[in-house]
């Protein structure tokens, strides 16, 4: 049978995956927001899954929010790469450090 | 009366703005006009307020004329003390002013800035007379500066002259010591009488005399000693007493009729008369009369020893100016007031005479100073010559001249005086330095006066031939006050002597305490009178050192000139200290003043430059640089360092929720 | 009279108004042109009238009436009690009467030196004034914190935009140095507004306080009026900023903005916080002593004028700390009350005369473009009249009896002798002090041989110089030997201060 615990544990495993992508990754700026989408999907699965747990559909509405929003950030997010690349003809993060002080 | 004392003060005032302001308007005949005007009604006045003193009786006043200030239980007025003591000194200053500003006419004929000068000498007589007329500390104090002021304006009326300039500032800042010790003791007989004014504080005095102020604490002194003593240091400064006399000899730098006046006869002496006026505090307090005295019997004897070494005509006259405000200082010490304030007026008279008479000698010279280059005068210059020579005389004490009964009295006071009869150790070496020093102080008078009438006057013609040829006597207006001068400086001591010193003509305005009173003690046994006195000169030391004193300087500088050549190389050791004065220029100079500005340089250098602003201002700023350039590394600028710091918060920030709350 | 009420009101907004109009007409830097000539006389023409109303000030007021007098209340921020209350006694109606009489003068010394934006530069002065004297009568906390800062915006502009080549350095210091104080200053205010629920100045008076926040809140208004005043340690933005500052700027700021320090301590530090006054009083004599001597070296030895002047202004200045914090070593008659007066007779004569004092530098700087005392010697063979008046106030700064620099000076060392003996020793050295440096700088750039090519070719004062500097010759004159107008004032003020000081708050 499968728990809760088996879902939480693979929310987990992406959540850690997700993150380890945007820390280890140096290369491609598109990684990084593929990153953050996979971040908000394993919020999503422990969403899911104790709304199912619980019985309570709340959890399952704020999904739809969360999916929403990540569909516009994924958006804006691309554009701000394509102005970038456009800009400095690289998507690279390593060349990215204007923000060093 | 008031409306007579009013316009003493002001007429001076009146006519020193109107010289001053619209000097160009007026001319310069007109600036010479309204101060003489001033002053002569000044003069005229003040001898009419002696006169009703001395014949008609009248008493003392005391008048209020404005208030200056009140506050906080102070009051602080303006107003006039007219006693006797200050109707002669009205007397003395406004006559001797006039003289000057005669005498100025012929001396300044051809100055560019002669309305200024006039301007500057009416302006000095209306602060002197603030001064003699005060009937409280405030307005004393306002008087001393103001003629500091002008001292100083005078002394460097010439501004061009880098020598001028250099000795009025020195002038001022000299005084200025003088006065850091005056202001301390106005405020000390404020703290102890919580009054300015003269009749309260001299009321109270006997009160003061009871409490002590602990300056260093757990040494109680005497308020009163220290009171006097803060006091005295003023009149050191402006009586140019030992240390603080430097002043006097460059200050003659200055127009030479403002040497008469302001450096011979009147605001030098302001020291002498401060004293006098404050002698019911000064009697209250042994100890500071013994201060007195010694500052007095030093400035004596040494300053007249440097008389004997300098070459310019003017120096040696303000040397001897120094030794005789010396000789009015012993007397202020030993108690005999009205000796100091005899001799102040016999002074006045035949110093600013003296002076006067080297003024005429250096117009004539064309402001040749040097005595070497002089010589045989006498036959070009008879007025000059004859009144120089009563001046001279009535200055070493020549039998019957003013000076005479001055400083044979004054010299007889000391002897007599409560330093003699004390028993203590310490009185007995006060007396004999008192007593030596103004005894040999006569055969020193004697020998600089004679060395300089004679060089000046008498012997080969050293001058070069261009000078020679121009030499002729000096015009009336700078004749007339030198025989003006002459005529009180040779007789006044005649008429007045009994009168001043024995005839208990100052009345309340100087008060003695009876076992101080060596004057009175004289009056029977030493004098007899003025012409039992001159009868009797041959009982008196003085007279065979003043004898002497003149003998030695015709033998060396008339008879044979070569012997003092041969002193100067044997005893050059000496010849040197005399020289350089003491080196008490060098003291001041380059003691204080330099390392006045040593400090000043370290402090700006080290304590503002360095600490204040290098190290706290600018190194607080520099600080907060570095701290934020060693910040500033944390941000990388790359994303992932960003993510990887807010993973690390996170998880900290949810350790601590879960864990340590 | 409706007039009277709102005087102060009038006093602090006439010319702010006036600042406001002159950037309005705008700028020409034509100085011939008709517009810039329409702006300076209105600029004269607000600043007389505000300094004809504050005479109209001096005769409404009344010496002998305890407590404020020409009071306004008008509520301002009601949430947390904040008023606009306004209200003069015999410690700041003479201060708004120096500031209204200093500013004309400036008006006039600058009237056709100033090439770029006058009318700004006229503005920002007209605006100084007005805010200066809300200072001055400004009785609720927040208020005056608000003029407080206010002032240093046009200041800050007048040396920044106006000043020398280190203006930029030296407008930063000021800046930074003034608004670290104020702000300690700030929160002092909360704090007590904290105790009592308002921000009214009496409020706090009357508020009891421990002995330990008493200490905090006065060390808390020490930084901010320590600086400044300013006294040693925090003195050396003063002399950067005159430097650098334009000739009315070091004029305001000398004779004006140093004596909100003063004024804060006597008005605020003294009556909120007697008890902590008390505790630091030692301290505060220190200070001031370390300021009249250590400055005075330090003044000695400036090679430049304006730098000299300014160093002689901290000196200055420690009499009127020293006058005020004597207050509890003395008693009885000429004591405490004596010394308070001194120190606010120092502070107007200090007005006056370091006024004029940067006004002769400006002449001379004006004509030479330069400040060192070595480029000058013998002025007075081609400027006699300004020689003249340069001896004179330079007298009077060396507290010459008959000039004001005397009277304050005069008071506050017999009061310190009674405190304590080396107290006045050391005041009194301001008297060697003092001549020494200010004479030796006159000696070195009035008196001697024309030195050089520039001074030779120098021409003596105009008219408007002339008149600038007669109407402050005059002045300190006229305070000098009768200063019993002046006094009378203050006496009844300060008797009522130094019983309140006297009562303990904890």
């Amino acid at each position: 049978m499968i728990g809760l615990e088996h879902y939480l544990t693979l929310a987990a495993m992406l959540f850690v995956l997700s993150v380890a992508g945007i820390i280890i990754n140096r290369r491609n700026l598109i990684l990084l927001l593929m990153c953050v989408e996979l971040m908000l999907l394993a919020v999503n699965f422990n969403f899911v899954a104790f709304s199912r747990y619980l019985g309570d559909e709340t959890g399952q509405v704020f999904v739809f929010f969360i999916l929403t929003v990540a569909a516009a950030e994924a958006a804006i997010g691309l554009a701000i790469l394509v102005v970038l690349f456009r800009n400095r003809r690289s998507i690279a993060v390593k060349e990215l450090n204007t923000l060093k002080g | 009366m008031y409306n007579y004392y009013l316009t003493i003060v002001l007429a001076p005032l009146a006519a020193a703005l109107i010289a001053g302001l619209a000097g160009k308007q007026i001319g310069r005949a007109g600036a010479h006009w309204v101060t003489i005007l001033g002053v002569g009604t000044s003069c005229v006045l003040s001898l009419l307020v002696l006169k009703n003193m001395f014949w008609g009786g009248a008493g003392a006043e005391n008048i209020s004329v404005y208030t200056w200030a009140v506050t906080d239980g102070l009051r602080m007025e303006v107003g006039f003390l007219v006693d006797r003591l200050t109707a002669l000194m009205m007397c003395v200053v406004t006559f001797v002013s006039l003289m000057v500003h005669i005498y100025t006419i012929g001396y300044m004929h051809d100055d560019p800035g002669y309305q200024r000068f006039f301007s500057y000498i009416s302006l000095f007589t209306f602060s002197m007379l603030m001064l003699v007329m005060s009937n409280n500390f405030l307005q004393l104090f306002f008087g001393w500066e103001a003629v500091g002021l002008v001292s100083y304006l005078l002394i460097g009326f010439w501004f061009k002259k880098q020598t001028a300039m250099f000795a009025n500032l020195k002038a001022f800042l000299v005084n200025r010591v003088g006065d850091f010790g005056f202001i301390l003791g106005i405020a000390g007989v404020v703290m102890f009488t919580g009054s300015l004014d003269y009749a309260t504080v001299f009321g109270q005095a006997d009160a003061v005399a009871g409490q002590s102020i602990e300056v260093f604490s757990g040494t109680p002194w005497n308020a009163m000693t220290v009171i006097c003593i803060l006091l005295f240091i003023g009149a050191m400064g402006k009586s140019a007493q030992a240390p603080l006399h430097v002043w006097l000899p460059d200050s003659m730098e200055g127009p030479t009729p403002i040497s008469a006046l302001i450096h011979a006869a009147t605001m030098v002496t302001a020291g002498i008369f401060m004293v006098a006026r404050m002698s019911p505090l000064f009697e209250l307090s042994t100890t500071a009369l013994g201060f007195v005295i010694i500052i007095g019997a030093v400035t004596a004897f040494f300053m007249g020893l440097l008389g004997i070494v300098q070459n310019d005509i003017k120096r040696v006259v303000a040397y001897s100016t120094l030794s005789q405000l010396g000789y009015m200082t012993v007397a202020l010490g030993a108690s005999a007031y009205s000796a100091a304030i005899f001799h102040l007026m016999t002074h006045a008279f035949f110093k600013a005479l003296l002076f006067l008479a080297a003024g005429s000698v250096i117009i004539a010279m064309h402001h040749e100073q040097d005595i070497r280059k002089m010589g045989g005068l006498k036959k070009y210059m008879p007025i000059t010559y004859w009144t120089s020579l009563i001046g001279s005389l009535a200055l070493i004490g020549f039998p019957g001249s003013s000076g005479f009964f001055s400083k044979d009295l004054l010299i007889e006071a000391v002897k007599e005086s409560h330093w003699h009869d004390g028993a203590s150790m310490g009185d007995q070496v006060t007396y004999w330095i008192a007593y030596l020093s103004v005894l040999l102080g006569v055969f020193v008078t004697a020998l600089y006066s004679f060395r300089m009438f004679f060089l000046v006057f008498h012997g080969e013609e050293r001058m070069d031939a261009e000078t020679k040829s121009h030499l002729h006597e000096t015009p009336a207006v700078v004749t007339v006050p030198l025989i003006l001068l002459a005529i009180p400086s040779a007789i006044i001591g005649w008429f007045s002597a009994d009168a001043v010193l024995f005839g208990g003509f100052f009345g309340d305005a100087i008060q003695v305490k009876s076992v101080h009173d060596a004057l009175t003690g004289l009056n029977g046994t030493f004098w007899h009178g003025p012409a039992a006195l001159v009868m009797h000169i041959y009982a008196s030391p003085v007279f065979y050192l003043a004898a002497l004193g003149v003998i030695a300087a015709w033998f060396l500088y008339l008879k044979r000139p070569d012997i003092p050549a041969t002193i100067k190389d044997k005893f050059s050791g000496i010849y040197n200290l005399l020289d350089r004065k003491y080196y008490f220029d060098d003291l001041w100079i380059k003691g204080f003043a330099g390392v006045g500005r040593k400090l000043g340089q370290f402090l700006w250098e080290k304590g503002d430059q360095l600490i204040i602003d290098g190290i706290l201002v600018n190194g607080t700023a520099k600080t907060v640089g570095r701290l934020a350039g060693v910040m500033r590394q944390i941000q990388t600028g790359y994303l992932y360092t960003y993510a990887f710091a807010m993973i690390i918060g996170l998880t900290a920030l949810l350790g601590w929720l879960i864990w340590l709350r | 009279m409706e007039f009277s009420q709102y005087i102060l009101s009038i006093l602090i907004w006439l010319p702010i108004a006036g600042g406001v109009l002159l950037l309005l007409i705008g700028d020409d830097n034509d100085v011939m042109s008709s517009r810039a000539g329409l702006m300076r006389i209105v600029a004269l023409a607000v600043s007389v009238l505000a300094f004809l109303i504050s005479i109209g000030l001096y005769a409404g007021f009344d010496n002998a009436a305890v407590g404020m007098q020409f009071t306004e209340k008008v509520s301002w921020v009601t949430a947390l009690n904040v008023f606009y209350v306004l209200g003069v006694d015999g410690i700041s109606a003479p201060l708004i009467i120096l500031t209204t009489f200093i500013t004309p003068l400036v008006i006039i010394a600058g009237w056709d030196n100033i090439k770029s934006r006058p009318a700004q530069y006229f503005a920002a002065f007209l605006i100084l004034e007005g805010l200066m004297v809300g200072v001055f009568c400004a009785l609720d906390a927040l208020l005056f914190y608000v003029f407080w800062e206010a002032m240093l915006i046009p200041m800050f502009l007048i040396i920044g935009v106006w000043g020398g080549e280190r203006r930029v350095y030296a407008t930063l210091k000021f800046f930074l140095y003034t608004f670290l104080g104020s702000v300690l200053m700030l929160v002092a205010f909360i704090y007590l507004y904290g105790q009592t629920g308002g921000f009214d100045l009496f409020g706090f008076m009357a508020a009891p306080l421990s002995l330990t926040a008493q200490k905090l809140v006065f060390v808390a208004f020490l930084i901010a009026f320590a600086v400044k005043v300013p006294m040693w340690p925090v003195h050396t933005w003063l002399p950067d900023a005159h430097v650098e500052a334009p000739t009315g700027g070091s004029v305001i700021l000398a004779a004006i903005m140093l004596k909100m320090g003063g004024y804060g301590f006597i008005r605020l530090s003294l009556p909120i916080v007697p008890d902590g006054s008390e505790y630091f009083a030692g301290m505060m004599i220190a200070l001031s002593l370390i300021a009249v001597v250590y400055i005075g070296f330090v003044a000695l030895m400036q090679k430049d004028m304006k730098k000299l002047i300014a160093y002689s202004s901290i000196a200055h200045m420690g009499f009127v700390t020293l006058g005020v914090f004597i207050l509890w070593s003395v008693s009885g008659d000429a004591g405490a009350g004596l010394g308070m007066v001194g120190a606010m007779v120092q502070m107007i004569s200090h007005g006056l005369i370091s006024g004029a004092m940067f006004l002769c530098v400006g002449v001379l700087y004006d004509r030479m473009h330069s400040r060192q005392i070595a480029d000058y010697g013998g002025v007075a063979n081609t400027m006699p009249i300004f020689a003249a008046f340069m001896v004179l106030f330079a007298m009077a700064n060396a507290g010459l009896p008959g000039t004001s620099g005397f009277v304050g000076e005069f008071m506050v060392i017999i009061a310190s002798f009674k405190a304590n003996f080396w107290y006045a020793f050391l005041a009194a050295g301001t008297l060697i002090l003092g001549a020494a440096y200010t004479l030796w700088m006159v000696k070195r750039v009035v008196y001697g041989e024309v030195a050089n090519d520039n001074v030779a070719a120098l021409k003596d004062i105009n008219g408007r110089e002339f008149l600038v500097l007669a109407i402050l010759a005059i002045s300190v004159l006229i305070v000098g030997l009768w200063p019993a107008p002046l006094v009378d004032m203050m006496n009844v003020t300060i008797e009522q201060l130094i019983e309140q000081v006297g009562q303990t708050k904890l």
